[in-house]
Order: C-alpha cells, then sequence, then structure tokens
C-alpha cells in the first residue's frame, strides 16, 4: 500500500499516532483479502444492512425532460438511511479483529454517527461519538438515535462547532488513548491508511451499481454523478469505473451561498492543495495557511478539505469536479419528493441538482446514474424551513 | 558547532539540563509579546520555543489551542514570527530560537522562500508536529542545506525500527512525548518516562528534550536526572493567564527562575 495518489495523501500526524496507523494498516491487510473476514462482512451487508440496494429508474422525471433514462443508486435504502454504514460496519468489525474494545467517531450530519452506534451496538463495542454543537443542533434526530444506541456523545464547542472541528477533537481523543481504541474515520479523508480502507468498503456501491446496470441495460451509464463533501459515497461510487473512460464521472460540491459570498464549501473548486488533518490535499485556506471556513445547507458537505484520491482525480482530469449552491439544491430535493416519492438527503440533492441539469444536455437513450447517498428524514425540518424562506425571496423578486 | 548544539555542549559541560519554554508569538496579546518572550530569554530560558499560532492545532491540548486562537485573533502570521525572531536576534546572539507550527502554516508561505526568511531572521530550528519523519524527506532536503534543524518527536509508541529512522534524520534534539496524548499540563510524570529515555539515550547522541505535561519543579527535577532538557508550555500559558496584568512579568520571572533552578545539579541549587 503507497499512501499517496499522485502527491496527494500521506499521513502527517503526530507521532504518537504512527504506530496506530501502522498497526491499521498491517491489520486491514490482512483482512482485506481474507475470505473469512469478507464472507462476514458480506453477510453482515446483507442481512444487516439490506444490501444489494436497488437501481431504480425515475420514469416520471426522464418522461418529463425526455432525454437520458435517469436511475437513483438507493442508499438511502441501507439500514440507518445512508451509505455511512457500510464502512461504519466493515470498520467496526476491522476494529473487533483488532482486539480494540473502544471506538472513537466523528460525524457531521450525524449518518455516520448514528452508523457508527448502530455498529458498534451490534458489535458489542463501546462507542463515543464527537460532534459540533452546531451541527447537533440542526441534526437533532440523530443525536437521540446516537444516545438510544448507546453512544456517548461529546458535543464540540471550538471553532466552528462543526465537522472539522468533531474530526480534531475524534483525533485527539485517539492520540490520548491508542492502545485500545480504533478511529473509526467517517470519509475518505484523513492519514493513510484512511482514504484507502473507505474508498475499499465504499466501493461495494459501484460494484453493485455496474452489475445491475448491465443487468438491466446490457451496457455501463454514460454519466455518474455524485456529491462530495469528504467524498466517501462518490469514491466508492467511481471507483470500479475509473478505468472506463467512455463513463463521464461528475462530483458535485456545495456552494452554499454562493462563491461570491463568505458562505461556501467546495475545496476542489475554490481551495489549494495543503495539509489538513493528516492529508495532502485541496483545502480551503487563507494566504496564511489557516482552515476556512465552510458553509453548506447540508451539514455532511460543509467541510473545508476532501478525500486525497478526489484531489488526483481533478488534477489528472478523470472526474469532473462542479458545485451546486443550497437553493438548488433545495430545489432538487422538492422535485424528486414531488415527482418521484423519494426524499432525498440535502447531501445528495447536490447530486440530483446538477444531474438534471447534465441529463438536459444529454441524448435519448443515455444513460444516467446518480448516487443518491442517503435519505432525507433527518434534513425534514430544515428544508421545509429553508425552502418557506427561499420560495418567499424569489416571490418578492419577481 | 551551531548556536543549539554550542547550547547543549555548555550546558553538560555545567551538569544542567536545559529548560525550553513555549509561547505562541503575539499571546496574550500584540503589544506585550515581545517584552514577555524578552522576559522569557532574560530569566532562565535555555532555548526558546516559539508558536507559529495555527487554527487547527491537532496535537495541542485545549491550553495551547485557545492561546493559539487568541494570537491568530491578535493578528499573529508565520512572518510575523519570523520577524519576532529578528528583532530578539541582535539582543541574545546566543540563544537558539525554534519556531514551533503546523505543516500548512509553512506550505502556505514556501519552504524554500521560508528556510532562506527564517535563517536569515536567526531562526535556529523548526518543530512541526504534524510532520513525522516518515513524511518529512522533502522537507530536510529543503532545510539542511539553510543548517536549520529540523525537530522530530519521539513517542512512548514509537516502533523500534521507525525510531532509528528518526533519529537519522533529525537534528538539533530530540523532542520526547512523555505520555500519550495532547499537550496540556499533568499532576505526575509518567512510571515508564525513564525507561523510554533510557532506550532513547542508548541509540542515539542528539540531545534528549522531554515535553507535554511538564509544569513543576519537581517534573522538571526528575526530567534532568534522564534527559537533556525540559519543555513547558501549557503551564507557562496558565502562569500567563492567570496572572495580573501589572505582575504578569514578576510572575513568569519568578516562575521560571524556580523552573531553572530545577535543571541544576544540587550543589548549585
Amino acid at each position: 500500500m503507497e499512501g499517496f495518489y499522485g502527491k496527494y495523501g500521506g499521513a502527517y500526524v503526530a507521532e504518537t499516532l504512527i504506530g496506530n496507523l501502522e498497526e491499521l494498516e498491517r491489520e486491514y491487510l490482512k483482512v482485506k483479502d481474507d475470505p473469512d473476514f469478507r464472507a462476514e462482512l458480506a453477510k453482515l451487508l446483507k442481512d444487516f444492512v439490506g444490501r444489494p440496494t436497488p437501481l431504480t429508474p425515475l420514469h416520471a422525471i426522464s418522461a418529463e425532460i425526455g432525454r437520458p433514462k435517469i436511475y437513483l443508486k438507493r442508499e438511502d435504502l441501507t439500514h440507518t438511511g445512508a451509505h455511512k454504514i457500510n464502512n461504519a460496519l466493515a470498520q467496526a468489525l476491522l476494529a473487533k479483529r483488532m482486539g480494540k474494545q473502544r471506538v472513537v467517531a466523528e460525524t457531521g450530519a450525524g449518518q455516520h454517527g448514528v452508523a457508527v452506534a448502530t455498529a458498534c451496538s451490534l458489535l458489542g463495542l463501546d462507542c463515543v461519538i464527537y460532534m459540533g454543537a452546531v451541527d447537533a443542533e440542526r441534526q437533532a434526530p440523530n443525536v437521540q438515535r446516537m444516545k438510544l444506541h448507546g453512544a456517548e456523545l461529546h458535543l464540540v464547542h471550538t471553532g466552528q462547532k462543526t465537522l472539522k472541528d468533531a474530526i480534531s477533537e475524534a483525533i485527539r481523543d485517539w492520540i490520548t488513548n491508542v492502545n485500545d481504541t480504533h478511529y473509526l474515520l467517517g470519509s475518505a479523508v484523513g492519514p493513510h491508511p484512511f482514504p484507502n480502507i473507505v474508498h475499499d468498503f465504499q466501493s461495494v456501491i459501484g460494484l453493485e451499481t455496474r452489475e445491475q446496470i448491465l443487468e438491466q441495460e446490457g451496457r455501463l451509464p454514460d454519466c455518474i454523478v455524485a456529491c462530495v463533501g469528504g467524498g466517501s459515497n462518490a469514491i466508492g461510487m467511481f471507483s470500479p469505473f475509473l478505468e472506463d473512460e467512455e463513463v463521464r464521472l461528475i462530483g458535485v460540491q456545495a456552494a452554499g451561498k454562493g462563491f461570491d459570498t463568505d458562505k461556501y464549501a467546495g475545496p476542489l473548486i475554490k481551495g489549494r492543495p495543503g495539509i489538513f488533518q493528516g492529508a495532502h490535499t485541496y483545502i480551503l485556506q487563507n494566504s496564511d495557511g489557516q482552515i476556512g471556513k465552510s458553509h453548506s445547507i447540508a451539514p455532511g458537505l460543509d467541510y473545508p478539505g476532501v478525500g486525497p484520491q478526489h484531489s488526483y482525480l481533478k488534477d489528472i482530469g478523470r472526474v469532473e469536479y462542479t458545485f451546486i449552491q443550497d437553493h438548488e439544491a433545495l430545489h432538487a430535493f422538492e422535485y424528486l419528493c414531488h415527482k418521484e416519492g423519494i426524499l432525498p438527503a440535502l447531501e445528495s440533492s447536490h447530486a440530483v441538482a446538477y444531474a438534471l441539469q447534465v441529463a438536459a444536455t444529454m441524448d435519448e437513450g443515455q444513460i444516467l446514474v446518480v448516487n443518491l447517498s442517503g435519505r432525507g428524514d433527518k434534513d425534514l425540518s430544515q428544508a421545509i424551513e429553508a425552502l418557506a424562506r427561499l420560495k418567499e425571496k424569489e416571490a418578492s423578486v419577481s | 558547532m551551531n548556536r543549539i548544539q554550542r547550547t547543549f555542549a555548555r550546558l553538560r559541560e555545567q551538569g544542567e539540563s536545559a529548560l525550553i519554554p513555549y509561547i505562541p508569538v503575539g499571546f496574550p496579546a500584540a503589544e506585550t509579546s515581545e517584552s514577555l518572550i524578552r522576559t522569557l530569554c532574560e530569566s532562565g530560558a535555555d532555548l526558546v520555543e516559539l508558536g507559529v499560532p495555527f487554527g487547527d492545532p491537532l496535537a495541542d491540548g485545549r491550553v495551547i489551542q485557545d492561546a493559539s486562537t487568541q494570537a491568530l485573533a491578535n493578528g499573529t502570521t508565520l512572518r510575523a514570527c519570523i520577524e519576532m525572531v529578528a528583532r530578539l536576534r541582535p539582543s541574545y546572539p546566543e540563544l537558539p530560537f525554534i519556531l514551533m507550527g503546523y505543516c500548512n502554516s509553512f506550505l502556505a508561505y514556501g519552504l524554500e522562500r521560508f528556510a532562506a526568511d527564517a535563517v536569515e531572521a536567526g531562526v535556529d530550528g523548526l518543530i512541526i508536529p504534524d510532520l513525522p519523519s516518515t513524511m518529512a524527506d522533502p522537507w530536510v532536503e529543503i532545510f539542511r542545506p539553510h543548517a536549520l534543524d529540523l525537530i522530530f518527536f519521539l513517542a512512548p509508541t514509537t516502533s523500534e525500527q521507525r525510531a532509528a529512522a528518526t533519529m537519522s534524520k533529525g537534528s538539533g534534539f530530540l523532542y520526547c512525548i512523555s505520555v500519550n496524548g495532547v499537550t496540556g499540563e499533568r499532576e505526575k510524570l509518567p512510571q515508564e518516562l525513564p525507561a523510554f529515555l533510557k532506550q532513547a539515550r542508548a541509540a542515539t547522541d542528539l540531545p534528549l528534550c522531554v515535553g507535554f505535561g511538564i509544569s513543576s519543579e519537581e517534573h522538571v527535577r526528575e526530567i534532568s536526572r534522564h534527559a537533556d532538557g525540559a519543555i513547558v508550555g501549557s503551564a507557562l500559558i496558565r502562569v500567563i493567564q492567570q496572572a495580573a496584568p501589572d505582575q504578569l512579568e514578576g510572575e513568569v520571572r519568578s516562575y521560571m527562575q524556580r523552573l531553572k533552578n530545577a535543571t541544576k545539579p544540587i550543589t548549585q541549587r
């Protein structure tokens, strides 16, 4: 295992953690191709998570746009309601193999926290979750769920009180408790070997998609769209298609209220390479190298960094990275609910919004797949309020 | 011999260990920072570790994080830290100044440009907690021709194999982390510390300095028996935070002198 994607990646962490990262890499390489581990994981993914998730054709929207056939990969239908459970369960199983009884994790939108709390509850591990105080407020139902599953929840009041600060606190906890604790990182970010591990455990999304589209359409899709915060759902979806040059891959970042304001995320669009939270990657930063503030209506996309593999894929041009603003995501959220009876997470709504724009440029008979990384129950009250405000504003403008 | 080597050689001759205070530049206020650092320089510091404030300091505990945040709010940049050393250098020609900061601050400045500017200002070495020796080759290559020491950490969790590689790449001294954890005051030194230092001592000629959790004279005295220096950060910041403004320099001076005294052999105390 290398640890770098081009010049991106690496393990820029305190010396105290290196021993643990080396141990993690060793143990991960052991289980990676171990048929027993893979079989146990596959069984849990099937019986507990509910995999494979469907690849749903969007008949009404495809008919309305009248161009490509649009499919949604339904990670929203997994147990706990987002792709995060794939990685959480797999890493919890790995932690158990490593003889670690205690798991720490960070969470932004709460979906990863819920997934980790769920996996730990299933496997009998002690679970400690760090969550920014601001995120905890906007994701109250997920806070309750984590507690119900027996997780010890620590609210983080430093910095911006969001995902980046929760990651910092989780890493500090790990530095202090290196011997008995596994840090269960939830996205394809952080020091090596985490981006590799998360990439591997999320690849199930793309592998299933590939099989399903070949079965349903007899060919690969023309285009695949996924949202990118840290980028775990996107890398899981893209990974089995990276070699297929004919498949156009698009990662959608969050532009918040717009790049002309001070409230946006999107490090692949507005950031530059630097070192943050263990990896060399694109980050939002000022000219002194201080990490920039980030904003998105979707808490899971509100992160100033991105997985190092995405930085590499951007530089070599294999994946196109683009952006969607809060209001566009909200409209897509509502549209998908209305037209197809599917409630997307606000994160996934960014992918849906951009996919609708791309669809309008595609031809009839082409195939477009959108990764619906999670469901929107957690976002309901926030999205409804924001939609009401948005419509008021739009009405007053027109 | 450079300034850091000369300092350790002198201390070794005197039978003393080094007292190394840490303070972020621009803390607690932009206007008072320089005179506070001068107080440290004049009250027993053998080397001075100046913090380059970073907003997300992962290896630091709450006290240093808050102090860094305050220093950032006071407008401290890496350039300001280099300029601080340039102003101090003429007054303290033999005192080593070490900058402690996180990777991204140096990257954003540009490594080549930073190395040249830092050396010109009189900076002697660098401590970068998120740059482990494994990742450091490109940095070492840039800094070595400038004779800028890159000081690496040794943790209780560092494997023997890694320790050897770390020692061969590092220069100046070896920063031995007393405990698994982040910076911050602790009541007691861990029992395993002497054995850990003994192992390190057997493997390298570099001076060994111990940091993380060092706060009292007793700690410093204990460390002086096994190592070449003690690094005091969070505890010093606490003294600064708790002192009344008009007594700040006096309190810092007396705290430093007490600690410095504990680095000396018993006959001289």
